[in-house]
């Protein structure tokens, strides 16, 4: 048998050359509340997801709505590496390693009227599939929503797959966003439906708990969460904390926010 | 039913309910030390640690009630060891949290300061420190006993605060810390509800 050696690849603009964590963190330590509201639960209960066939409809302000098979929509877009930082709103983050495409290059894809401004996702909701929806914990299927103009940047991306492996289920297969520079929950998981609209998208969990989610969540250090400071966070893996940068140190999406009062809209 | 030849009835109690009550710290660091806590364990031992200041807490507070209910007189004697223990967690539970923070007292202040769910939790801490160190059957003598029993129905208040650190604590799902609540308020309506009987 020939020894398989993964030639590490040359690093791309988007990529933090920060120690990638280990894949059994990335794989075992998950908010996914579709599947329980443990953190190890997602790993444990995500097998009773179906990935294929899977179909994901475009549709709002586009001018050809349609609904696509996962695999002929993977088909339009050479796959990505992006090695991105991902901080959740709990105050811990972690480094990963997604396979996918832009979302720019989908959003064009789709071809968006004059009219949209937003782009609004919605997760699967199927009770028999993801158990954890058969409690209202949260106002199901789970919503969240980009501008149009951060859904363009080109650090918004939609993984398939992590470390060349399929998505596991438990990490939102068999699509989801990454948006890095935002805290994690606006990465949506198990994504069926991209709608363009005009208006700003109702996300679940700025409607859940209005006072400590808005609809941005950009990171920020300087922006408290009404119960713990956001200005340190755990690397999973690691001892000690680590400050917490502005925008998660994407600082290339700055000019995204100019003149918009971050405090308020946070 | 005291058996001639016998030692005090019920003399392996305490000691049981110490080392029972010692089990779960040690459970705790051996995983710790074995990685058996998940990918953060930092986080998991606060929740661990503070769930069993909690369930101690309540159970120390259980003791009155099930003596007045039933008549039996152990649940007495166990209660200082319950009540230490509970001491113990919190204080655990608090050091982890400054662990976490790596000692800085500036963030503790702030956390303290600004954020409601850190003031319950610490609070109730801070109002379990001098029943931790009047527990001696010395200091019911030396505050007489009215005194020492109205200054440990400060337990009541510390549950209640540390409920309320644990339901502001949790992000959606509220189903646990209402069912502690509502023990802890049963509990208390227990005590209300026989007033007559005469205390300890």
């Amino acid at each position: 048998p020939v020894a398989q050696v993964r030639r590490p690849r040359p690093l791309g603009p988007y990529d933090t050359k920060e120690a990638v964590t280990p894949y059994r963190s990335v794989t075992t330590y998950n908010n996914f509340y579709e599947f329980g509201l443990d953190k190890g639960d997602p790993a444990r209960n995500a097998g009773s997801l179906r990935t294929r066939p899977w179909t994901v409809t475009i549709d709002g302000e586009v001018k050809a709505p349609r609904t696509v098979d996962l695999d002929t929509l993977q088909s339009w877009f050479p796959l990505e590496d992006r090695v991105y930082r991902m901080r959740c709103v709990e105050g811990w983050s972690m480094v990963i390693p997604w396979m996918g495409f832009p979302l720019a290059a989908l959003i064009r894809r789709a071809d968006p009227t004059g009219a949209a401004r937003y782009v609004k996702f919605t997760a699967l909701h199927d009770p028999e599939q993801m158990p954890g929806q058969r409690r209202p914990v949260l106002d199901w299927p789970y919503v969240e929503g980009l501008r149009l103009d951060e859904a363009l940047h080109p650090l918004a991306f939609m993984a398939v797959g992590i470390e060349g492996r399929v998505l596991p289920n438990q990490n939102g297969a068999p699509l989801r966003l990454v948006v890095p520079w935002k805290y994690g929950f606006k990465s949506i998981k198990s994504v069926v439906r991209i709608t363009l609209t005009r208006e700003m998208p109702r996300t679940t969990w700025a409607l859940a708990a209005p006072s400590e989610y808005g609809f941005y969540a950009n990171v920020n250090p300087q922006v408290p969460h009404p119960r713990w400071s956001q200005a340190t966070e755990r690397r999973i893996g690691e001892g000690g904390r680590r400050p917490t940068l502005l925008f998660n140190g994407y600082t290339q999406v700055a000019d995204l926010y100019r003149g918009l009062d971050l405090r308020r809209n946070f | 039913m005291r058996r001639p030849g016998r030692s005090a009835p019920l003399s392996w109690l305490v000691p049981a309910v110490w080392t029972g009550g010692a089990l779960p710290a040690v459970i705790l660091v051996w995983d710790a030390l074995t990685g058996a806590l998940g990918a953060n364990p930092v986080q998991r031992a606060t929740l661990q640690s503070g769930l069993l200041t909690l369930a101690l807490l309540l159970l120390s507070l259980a003791c009155t009630p099930l003596r007045l209910l039933t008549g039996w007189t152990w649940p007495a004697r166990i209660r200082r060891a319950l009540g230490l223990l509970a001491f113990g967690y919190g204080t655990l539970h608090f050091l982890i949290y400054l662990y976490d923070h790596g000692f800085t007292l500036g963030v503790m202040q702030e956390d303290v300061l600004e954020r409601p769910f850190v003031t319950a939790g610490f609070l109730a801490l801070l109002l379990l420190l001098p029943l931790a160190l009047t527990s001696t059957p010395a200091s019911v003598r030396r505050l007489g006993f009215r005194t020492w029993t109205r200054l440990h129905r400060l337990a009541y208040a510390a549950a209640a605060l540390g409920a309320l650190h644990y339901f502001w604590g949790v992000k959606q799902d509220r189903t646990a810390p209402l069912v502690w609540a509502a023990v802890l308020l049963g509990l208390l309506l227990l005590r209300w509800y026989r007033p007559s009987r005469p205390m300890s």
